[in-house]
């Protein structure tokens, strides 16, 4: 599971990256938010990868830490997709904007020379 | 009567941030009462951080000291806390003085350009003062985000092609360098089971060397996004363009986000990194001082080619960057004092100037297209009448305006007699331990590169402020004197007089800096009194 958990964030970051950086917005968007999916997946690994461990304590109980995960992890996956989702819907607004004002949706707002 | 006031350090958070929602119901045909409750907001957060410091610096009574507010009542490693001490009373005091001149000069006529400005103002001080105010480095991420949503809709305030070319840019960068964020943040905690600053700086003394290893990763990594937002040479490239694109007010503000990645570099390197740290200590010291010469000779040149005033101030802020990040890397005990009083100084050196361009070149062509075209974007008829209610236009502008460009340029220059000159003076005479508690150190190349390097951006400054100078006031082609409002002129007098003063009470000033700076230098007395601060209502 650890493989596959490293290999799929590593893809994401790669692909986030090489998105990121091309020149249209477009790409640039779909860039960001797959960057931002590696990072979530990469929060929630740094809480250590468990099988059937949820992160509630039973009640009435002093609870069982082998049967026990870290819960801040999940916490700030929570609070950094929420953040990352509103941050994506802004630059949305503003790649909209910007596609308005240039007619492109080249990065730099005009297209480059073939030259 | 001590409980209730221990609640006033969550005020520099929750007021502006109640005071931003508020506001946004409210018709946008009311500008002016927004503008209104903008400034009583702001106003009470400049008295309140004002408050603040002097019960920081004070050794008893209410906040003295290093306190702890219990967000939740939890005790510190385990709940989120914020922390109020010298520093951060300081920056909280430099962000609403900044934020006062530039709120007062906005209600002149800048807050007609867009919607919603008065609401994003106020958030963008909510996030500025809770990520200074912060214990813990997930909500300073947190705080972060809200500093710069805010940002984003202060950077596009005002529309027009250039200003959305350089918001998007703006944004593309910061939301990769907030992804950079998560990523060390998340590591730091991996490694350490903790983000609570105090906490990580007590345990990282004791760690094991893997996990050492990892959180030396993690801090780099978290580095980087914090020279992203205070603008190190290879990463500034979009800081230029973004800051001379904002309208005037806005970028008066925006002078102050680059010293929040100076403010926390400066915090997690002393604190964390600091004497204690073990092997650790003075982590990326390297990299802060060979980055911080790069920047300043990429401002100084950037400051000589520019052709525009906005561009020339945009730089300077990049050479301010660049001095403090060097200055903090160099890690002489007797520079921080210097430094803090060089960040204060050129901060509202920059706010002033980035305020007095727009007035500068108000009667010239190029700003005056850029008003027009906002005017008209978002302009109704009524609009044209509205600056005249806001006060008289002033008799001899040019000569006042002169007079307040001759300031900046000596601020900027760091020349005597002036606070400019201060500042680096007590950032040198630290260099070389004419201060300070160690005697005389030896002086290293890198010194020298680092006092060559000072005193060649002052020179460049010099020259470039000399040209633009006399180009607009002594060679000026169009000879149309600018309109402009008293309360326009008011805050880059205010910011510049602070200036004056603090040239004047130098002294006094130096002293209370040499205290933030004693108090940093001892990370052990903020880890306990973060750690063992008790819980209300007893334990």
């Amino acid at each position: 599971m650890e493989i596959i958990l490293s290999a799929a964030i590593g893809v994401l970051t790669a692909s986030g990256v090489y998105l990121l950086l091309r020149p249209r917005t477009y790409q640039v968007i779909i860039g960001l938010s797959l960057l931002s999916y590696a990072v979530n997946l990469f929060i929630f690994s740094m809480g250590r990868l468990r099988v059937n461990t949820p992160p509630i304590l039973e009640p009435g109980g002093v609870g069982d830490l082998s049967r026990y995960t870290d819960p801040v992890p999940q916490a700030l996956v929570l609070t950094a997709i929420v953040i990352g989702f509103a941050m994506t819907a802004l630059f949305l607004v503003v790649l909209l904007a910007s596609r308005g004002f240039t007619g492109t949706d080249h990065v730099d707002g005009r297209e480059q020379r073939s030259d | 009567m001590t409980d209730w006031l221990h609640h006033l350090m969550v005020l520099p958070i929750l007021l502006p941030l109640m005071v931003g929602a508020a506001m946004i119901p409210i018709d946008e045909r009311n500008r002016m009462a927004k503008g209104v409750m903008g400034f009583v907001s702001t106003l009470a957060l400049f008295v309140l951080s004002m408050v603040l410091m002097r019960a920081s610096a004070s050794t008893e009574g209410f906040l003295a000291g290093t306190s702890v507010y219990q967000l939740g009542n939890w005790p510190a490693p385990f709940g989120i806390v914020l922390v109020l001490d010298r520093l951060s009373a300081l920056m909280l005091c430099l962000t609403s003085g900044l934020a006062l001149a530039a709120q007062v000069y906005s209600i002149a006529r800048w807050h007609t350009a867009g919607h919603h400005f008065h609401s994003l103002f106020q958030l963008l001080i909510a996030g500025l003062n809770g990520a200074f105010l912060t214990g813990d480095l997930f909500n300073l991420f947190v705080f972060f985000e809200i500093m710069l949503a805010a940002s984003y809709g202060l950077l596009l305030h005002g529309s027009g092609p250039l200003r959305v070319k350089a918001g998007l840019h703006y944004v593309a960068i910061n939301l990769a360098a907030s992804s950079l964020f998560l990523i060390g943040v998340s590591l730091i905690y991996g490694a350490t089971g903790t983000l609570n600053m105090a906490d990580l700086a007590v345990k990282l003394a004791s760690i094991s060397p893997e996990n050492r290893q990892m959180v030396e990763v993690g801090a780099g990594v978290l580095g980087v996004a914090f020279l992203v937002k205070a603008g190190m040479w290879p990463l500034s490239f979009w800081l230029p363009t973004a800051y001379s694109a904002a309208t005037p007010p806005v970028a008066a503000v925006f002078a102050m986000l680059t010293k929040v990645g100076i403010y926390i570099i400066l915090r997690l390197s002393l604190l964390v990194f600091g004497a204690n740290a073990g092997v650790s200590a003075g982590f990326g010291q390297t990299l802060l001082v060979v980055g911080g010469m790069l920047t300043i000779a990429f401002g100084a040149i950037g400051v000589l080619a520019s052709q525009a005033m906005a561009r020339l101030a945009a730089y300077s802020v990049l050479v301010s960057s660049g001095t403090l990040m060097a200055a903090i890397g160099l890690g002489h005990s007797g520079m921080i004092a210097g430094a803090l009083f060089y960040l204060v100084s050129s901060t509202l050196t920059i706010s002033a100037f980035f305020l007095l361009i727009e007035l500068v070149e108000r009667g010239r062509d190029a700003g005056a297209d850029v008003l027009a075209v906002t005017m008209e974007a978002y302009g109704d008829a009524d609009e044209d009448e509205e600056p005249d209610e806001a006060g008289a236009a002033i008799p001899g502008t040019m000569a006042v305006l002169g007079l307040c460009f001759c300031l900046c340029a000596l601020l900027l220059a760091g020349l005597p007699p002036l606070s400019g000159f201060v500042a680096k003076f007590a950032i040198l005479s630290g260099l070389f331990g004419l201060s300070g508690p160690e005697a005389a150190p030896a002086i290293s190349p890198a010194d020298w590169t680092y006092v060559t390097l000072l005193i060649l951006s002052g020179l460049s400054a010099m020259i470039a402020m000399n040209r633009v100078g006399i180009r607009t006031f002594w060679a000026s082609i169009e000879n149309t004197e600018p309109r402009v409002f008293v309360i326009e002129i008011a805050p880059v007098v205010v910011l510049l007089g602070a200036c004056i003063f603090l040239s004047l009470q130098a002294g006094a000033t130096m002293r209370y800096m040499q205290a933030t700076a004693d108090s940093l230098l001892d990370p052990a007395s903020y880890t306990q009194r973060v750690l063992t601060a008790p819980r209300v209502g007893g334990q």
